[in-house]
């Protein structure tokens, strides 16, 4: 059986990895839009972004590995089209590939601003090229602006600031990360912020960016205007589906998948960013940007081909440093009625918060708390009842 | 048998801490510490092992 997975990040070379490990004699081709050998996404707004990174450091897999693994790259040739009936992938170069079985693992697209204010200066971070031009602006400790408080934009913001860049968030909420994780905890992320000298401007929309030839102002929706030699945009992603459409294979937000990662068609699969996964614990499919769900889908997509119906953990995990703070989360805060501090305090550089729906725990984040985080790892995966919890302490 | 924690990959998961206590620590920046210096005694390795293997993002290297 000749494998091509479409997609040569985390997800698409544990597939290829893990189908190699299994002994499958086939061809593997692990094919991607990005010139660069298969690298780590998570460094790119973190440790990527200071000066002596070296890029050997953020590869997946050393050269190498794929030779000796007989895995196929074929790099800088981005997919067009998809005939799904006869798994043939169409690249940019009009070449056709075709395989017994096709991984789709394209992930995400940065949103951007509409095209006017996509002027020279402006940035999202999704690639290498991405994080190694913002790396050398913010050598020159710019006045950077960063719209939206997210997880890219308060890494990025934590590393600028702490690199000497005149830092300001604009974030749409009242807080970064209100709705995920409630207000108090917001409000304790913010001051975060603040004590490291970035600057939040809350509650406020970009209107456009603008400058002559570079961009050198940010308009904000009530009028202030932003000084600006660096604007990172982090405004969440779409997943790279455009090139899939007509293809057949069902689309909704990202790839619809069942539970073990078939696609609606035969022997075409899809893991990681941009795959919605079916989840038979929720019931509904879901599109999860996790590194680590990303590599245990592409895990699990492996054993799917082969036949072996494993499926994924019940608990996604994320981690993001932020101003010298490691933050981790478990589960979902997703629908969450109820949150409350179980270590540490939240005026604190140190915290535990758990996160309970009707009555059971769905997530514990944690803040420079990986230790006591580890304790509610199992509560989290049973989907304990809080007040047993209670009873307990 | 000898332990090694790549300090770039560990995502403080701390899965290495559950499996193998005796192996490894967490410091304050939320990363994986080997505990032990130089080589790791026999009844040490099957859970190191299992912690290598329970990593999520790949972080602990076995040289045998």
């Amino acid at each position: 059986m000749d494998v091509l997975i479409v997609g040569a990040s985390v997800a698409g070379v544990a597939t290829a990895d893990t189908l190699r490990a299994q002994g499958l004699q086939g061809r593997i081709v692990l094919l991607d839009a990005d010139p660069h050998l298969p690298y780590d996404k998570p460094p790119l707004s973190k440790q990527a972004l200071k000066p002596g990174w070296e890029d050997s450091k953020g590869w997946l897999r050393p050269e190498a590995h794929y030779r000796d693994n007989g895995i196929e790259l074929v790099l800088g040739r981005a997919a067009r089209a998809l005939d799904a009936e006869r798994r043939v992938v169409t690249l940019d170069d009009g070449t056709a590939l075709s395989a017994d079985t096709v991984v789709l693992a394209t992930g995400v697209r940065a949103r951007r601003l509409p095209e006017p204010s996509m002027l020279p200066g402006v940035f999202t971070i999704r690639t290498w090229a991405d994080s190694r031009a913002l790396r050398d602006e913010l050598a020159r400790r710019p006045r950077l602006v960063i719209v939206g408080g997210g997880f890219i934009g308060a890494e990025v913001a934590s590393v600028a600031a702490e690199l000497g860049a005149d830092v300001t968030i604009v974030e749409a909420l009242q807080h970064p990360f209100q709705q995920l994780f409630g207000p108090e905890v917001a409000a304790a992320l913010a001051s975060r912020h603040t004590a490291h000298g970035v600057r939040l401007r809350c509650g406020q929309g970009v209107d456009r960016l603008e400058g002559d030839g570079r961009v050198e102002r940010v308009v904000l929706t009530d009028g202030e205007v932003l000084d600006a030699d660096v604007v990172l945009l982090g405004l969440g992603a779409q997943p790279a589906t455009d090139w899939l459409r007509g293809s057949g294979v069902e689309l909704a937000d990202g790839v619809v998948c069942d539970q073990f990662g078939r696609t609606t068609r035969t022997g075409i699969y899809a893991a990681g960013d941009v795959a919605a996964w079916w989840n038979p614990v929720t019931g509904v499919h879901e599109r999860i940007e996790h590194w680590t769900t990303a590599k245990e889908q592409g895990t699990a997509v492996a054993h799917t081909i082969s036949g072996d119906e494993r499926g994924v953990g019940k608990v996604p995990y994320f981690w993001s440093d932020q101003h010298g703070g490691r933050l981790q989360f478990l589960g979902t805060s997703e629908g969450h009625d109820r949150s409350e501090v179980v270590h540490g305090s939240l005026g604190s550089d140190e915290y535990v918060v758990l996160y309970s729906k009707a009555g059971r725990v769905i997530g514990a984040l944690g803040l420079a708390a990986a230790r006591h985080l580890m304790r509610y790892r199992l509560l989290v995966e049973q989907r304990a009842r809080l007040a047993e919890l209670e009873v307990a302490s | 048998m000898k332990v090694r924690v790549d300090e770039d990959k560990c995502c403080g998961f701390a899965a290495c801490l559950s499996v193998a206590p005796k192996v490894f620590d967490i410091d304050s920046d939320q990363i994986a510490v080997v505990l032990v210096d130089g080589e790791l005694p026999e009844d040490l390795h099957a859970c190191a092992r299992e912690a290598a293997e329970a990593c999520p993002t790949d972080a602990i290297l076995i040289e045998e």
